[in-house]
């Protein structure tokens, strides 16, 4: 992965940069040995690493702004962390850049419940959110499978989701503010506890901007009540393209699940050997479908999806009968990456989304695909929404099976974007969709991208490298080329 | 004056080229039926995107629909009921309200809604415009075509762009294309009445059915001098409504819960189906104060705790007549005879005693003079209004896109 070529004099003067670092974060709040940044090198994409030149934990937003204004004054680049399971390489470091590492805005700081919200700071998990709420009868409703470690900073600047996000929607439909930093210092509130914004809304435009335009130190996130009753339905099919026709069918329908998930063979075999649940295991395509709200709903809409499911040749219909059982369900599900993970020696795992019309085809395109490279794959797929995880089976010990799986993989996201789908659905661009953006963008869309990155951030100092293939100076980016006076367009309708 | 009317983004682009190429502003408009909200324009161009008109993609199962941009959102709201769906923020129609012919007010297109982000009730539960807002194709302030976001439900693929041009009205770029999200019609609807309570007692049941699991999709609080105006509410004093949609089973179990816990101290009732219906079209499209078009109209939107607080505040010092929206979030309120039309009032009520409060207040309605004299929307700080300006230039250098429409020299 070619990332910007370092800047040898900022390396030159790293004793200098760890000082004046030193004055602003005292005690242990920066790592310089070695070993100690190591633990920094690469995120949850691990096939990228890459030592920082040092690390910052600052624990204040004057210490966030005061190291920002630093780097900005000494042209120093920065790249901001959470917990670092970014599966996109979101926080690969740089040789010439400080990670500045969020984990100590550990805080919750207000829970309100009237006002149906949590403000906490970035480096609180995900589900230390839901567990804070969770007595008062309420959750916080992303829910990403990194939910145990990932930070809401995190996702924030990924806009993580989650099987539930079909019904319930991202990061970017489920926070209401933040407080951030820009790369010069200054520090900025966006939204409150109220909705919508007064201008432009740049709370959305934060949210899934991977790191390059501010850094958060506050987020307040919606809070819902949790519903009274939850169910799963576990439906096997003979064909992929039934179960397909089913989940259109579902939807069609006016049902919206909470969440609705499918698994091909090989993830089915690999999950079932792992957690031996009872799943079927002579069938091409299992979905689970959950259904969540009072109970009365819930059976009503479990006996429609049932009878849809049966309608669309399903061999195995098994709705859940208690919670048991109904996390049973989801345990295979939950842990088909694992369950990969010991059939395989690593995995590589894609998330391009499509038009769900077109999913038979693409499984059969990327089962091509697999012969062609000579690698397996096996599929966990989002279903309701239309967001595909393939995962391709590899050995990173043998260097011409990673290029293989790296040039397999940009093949499946390449197919994404051609039936008419994009490059990510949840995990972000980040360093490993870099060089793909200009399959699904042309050069204009990048650089309106840019440009206004280039009104946050106009020296390109924060997370460079990340998501655009060519970095441009924002001067540049900005010319206007106008045909001064001339009267190009005659033809054009005026009345 | 002159007067564009593009009907593909070729001739879109050269409209946005040639205003560039002469140095004149455009005000861009599609149907024109909320040409009276901002501050007041005098452009020497107009760009009127209403001949780029027709659904160009639509597949229920994949609950996603393309159109181009002036589609009107009448043809739109057709389609999909055809399908059993609908567009879930309920794009509202202020017609009634700025006293438009239905003429105008069937103009309304997708692209003025997105432009506006406007949502109606179920904003609470379903999300804003800018929420189901998931691709575009325009072209910018620099003559440039572009696009951004998918065509697909779930995508993070670059910058959410569509986020940053919901409610920008038009001053960074032109929509020729959009794609939105869009969800199926609830089987049944019920709402429920709560009636006879003071404004602080109302937010505190509106609170309370929120933090419940009852999945409420509507929230308001209408006071007893304006339930007059609501044919559902007639002869009824001060009340709370309720909505609730889902399956019918759904939807009846949770009426008759709620009933009972939060009707014992009040008069409580319910309507269904088209009364339910009729009642919401009423609150999205601001029906309780179409009486008072001769006054400034405010929305206001404040943390929902703080609603009943907030309309005190307001008609405590000026002559004011109030509602509530969105669980108390949601402030619309008419002011009679005030020099600033109330802004001073109602933005200070807005910080509170502590100063701490957060929110907004938006001038939707007032004779031009007064949004010429006022900043119609919310005022803000020094380091964000900077941003919000570099951002208008990143898109729109020369200011040639609605120069000045939300904020006086931008």
């Amino acid at each position: 992965m070619r990332m910007p070529m370092p800047d040898a004099a900022i390396i030159e003067h790293r004793a200098d940069i760890v000082e004046a670092l030193q004055r602003i974060v005292p005690g242990e709040g920066v790592i310089v040995s070695e070993a100690e940044r190591r633990v920094y090198e690469s995120d949850g994409l691990t096939a990228y690493r890459q030592l920082p030149l040092v690390v910052v934990l600052p624990s204040t937003v004057e210490q966030v702004a005061a190291v920002l204004r630093h780097c900005k004054g000494s042209g120093i680049k920065v790249v901001p962390r959470g917990a670092g399971t970014s599966l996109s390489g979101g926080a690969l470091p740089l040789a010439d850049g400080v990670l500045l590492g969020m984990a100590k805005f550990n805080r919750i700081v207000e829970i309100d419940y009237d006002n149906r919200c949590a403000v906490v700071q970035p480096g609180v998990t995900n589900l230390a959110i839901t567990k804070a709420v969770e007595q008062a009868g309420f959750y916080y409703a992303p829910d990403p499978s990194s939910q145990i470690a990932c930070t809401i900073g995190g996702n924030v600047a990924e806009n993580s989701g989650g099987v539930h996000c079909l019904k319930y929607g991202l990061t970017t439909n489920n926070i209401l503010g933040i407080e951030m930093v820009l790369m010069d210092g200054e520090v900025i509130r966006l939204g409150g506890k109220h909705l919508d914004a007064e201008n432009y809304d740049l709370l959305g435009v934060m949210t899934g901007s991977e790191g390059l335009l501010g850094v958060v130190t506050e987020v307040t996130v919606r809070i819902l009540p949790k519903p009274t009753a939850a169910r799963a339905l576990l439906v096997g099919f003979q064909t992929t393209e039934d179960a397909a026709n089913c989940v259109a069918a579902v939807i069609a329908a006016g049902i919206i699940p909470a969440g609705m998930e499918m698994m091909d063979r090989p993830a089915i075999h690999a999950a079932e050997a792992f957690v031996k649940v009872g799943y079927p295991l002579d069938v091409d395509a299992l979905i689970i479908v959950e259904l969540d709200g009072p109970s009365a709903e819930v059976d009503y809409l479990i006996g429609k999806v049932e009878a849809i499911a049966r309608d669309h040749n399903a061999t195995t219909v098994r709705p859940s009968r208690d919670e048991p059982e109904r996390l049973a369900f989801w345990s295979g599900r939950k842990a088909a990456f694992p369950a990969v993970g010991r059939i395989s020696p690593d995995y590589y795992c894609m998330d391009g989304t499509i038009p769900r019309a077109c999913l038979a085809e693409v499984l059969r395109r990327m089962q091509q695909l697999s012969d062609q490279y000579r690698l397996e794959i096996a599929n966990v797929f989002h279903a309701g929404d239309g967001n595909l995880h393939p995962l391709i089976l590899y050995d990173a010990n043998r260097p011409e099976e990673v290029e293989r799986a790296e040039a397999f993989g940009a093949d499946i996201l390449r197919l994404c974007v051609e039936v008419g789908g994009v490059l990510t659905g949840e995990h972000g661009v980040g360093v490993e969709k870099r060089d793909l953006m200009g399959t699904m963008f042309d050069e204009s869309d990048l650089a309106h991208q840019q440009r206004l990155k280039c009104a946050f951030d106009p020296d390109g100092l924060l997370n460079p490298g990340k998501v655009f293939p060519q970095l441009h100076r924002c001067a540049e980016l900005g010319r206007l080329h106008v045909h001064a006076g001339r009267m190009p367009f005659p033809d054009l309708p005026r009345f | 004056m002159s007067w564009f009317a593009p009907t593909d983004l070729g001739e879109l682009r050269d409209a946005i080229g040639e205003a560039l190429a002469v140095d004149e502003p455009l005000e861009v408009v599609a149907g024109g039926s909320k040409r009276g909200l901002g501050r007041p324009l005098q452009l020497p161009r107009t760009l009127d995107l209403s001949h780029l008109a027709g659904i160009r993609d639509y597949q229920p199962s994949e609950l996603v629909l393309t159109a181009a941009a002036g589609t009107r959102i009448e043809e739109i709201d057709a389609v999909l009921a055809g399908a059993g769906q609908m567009l879930a923020f309920e794009p509202p129609d202020w017609g009634a309200l700025f006293g438009q012919p239905s003429s105008v007010t069937s103009r309304r297109t997708l692209a003025g809604t997105l432009a506006s982000n406007l949502s109606g009730p179920r904003r609470i539960k379903a999300g804003a415009a800018r929420d189901h807002f998931l691709g575009f194709r325009g072209v910018s302030g620099r003559g440039e075509a572009f696009k951004a976001g998918g065509k697909v439900v779930k995508n993070v693929t670059g910058y959410d762009l569509c986020k940053l041009l919901a409610g920008s009205y038009g001053t960074l770029a032109a929509l020729e294309e959009v794609t939105v999200k869009v969800q199926p019609k609830p089987e049944a609807v019920s709402t429920v009445l709560l009636c006879g309570l003071d404004a602080a007692t109302a937010v505190r049941h509106l609170t309370r059915a929120l933090g419940s699991p009852h999945e409420i999709s509507g929230a308001v609080y209408i006071p007893a001098s304006l339930t007059a105006g609501s044919a559902s509410l007639s002869g009824l004093t001060s009340c709370a409504a309720l909505r609730l949609e889902g399956p019918s089973p759904s939807v009846t179990f949770r009426r008759e819960q709620l009933l009972f816990e939060l009707g014992s101290d009040c008069e409580a009732s319910s309507l269904e189906d088209e009364a339910s219906i009729a009642f919401w079209r009423g609150i999205r499209d601001i029906q309780p104060l179409v009486e008072f078009g001769d006054r400034a109209i405010w929305r206001v939107s404040v943390a929902p705790a703080r609603g009943a607080e907030l309309g005190e505040a307001i008609g405590g010092s000026l002559d004011a007549d109030w509602y509530l929206d969105w669980g108390g979030g949601l402030v619309w309120a008419a002011i009679a005879d005030a020099d600033d039309g109330g802004a001073a009032v109602i933005r200070a009520a807005i910080r509170g005693v502590d100063g701490r409060g957060t929110g907004h207040a938006t001038l939707i309605k007032g004779p031009p003079e007064l949004r010429r004299s006022i900043p119609v929307f919310e005022p803000q700080p020094p380091a964000l209004a900077a941003l919000a300006q570099r951002t208008k230039e990143a898109f729109d250098p020369r200011r040639i896109l609605n120069p000045g429409r939300m904020v006086e020299g931008s």
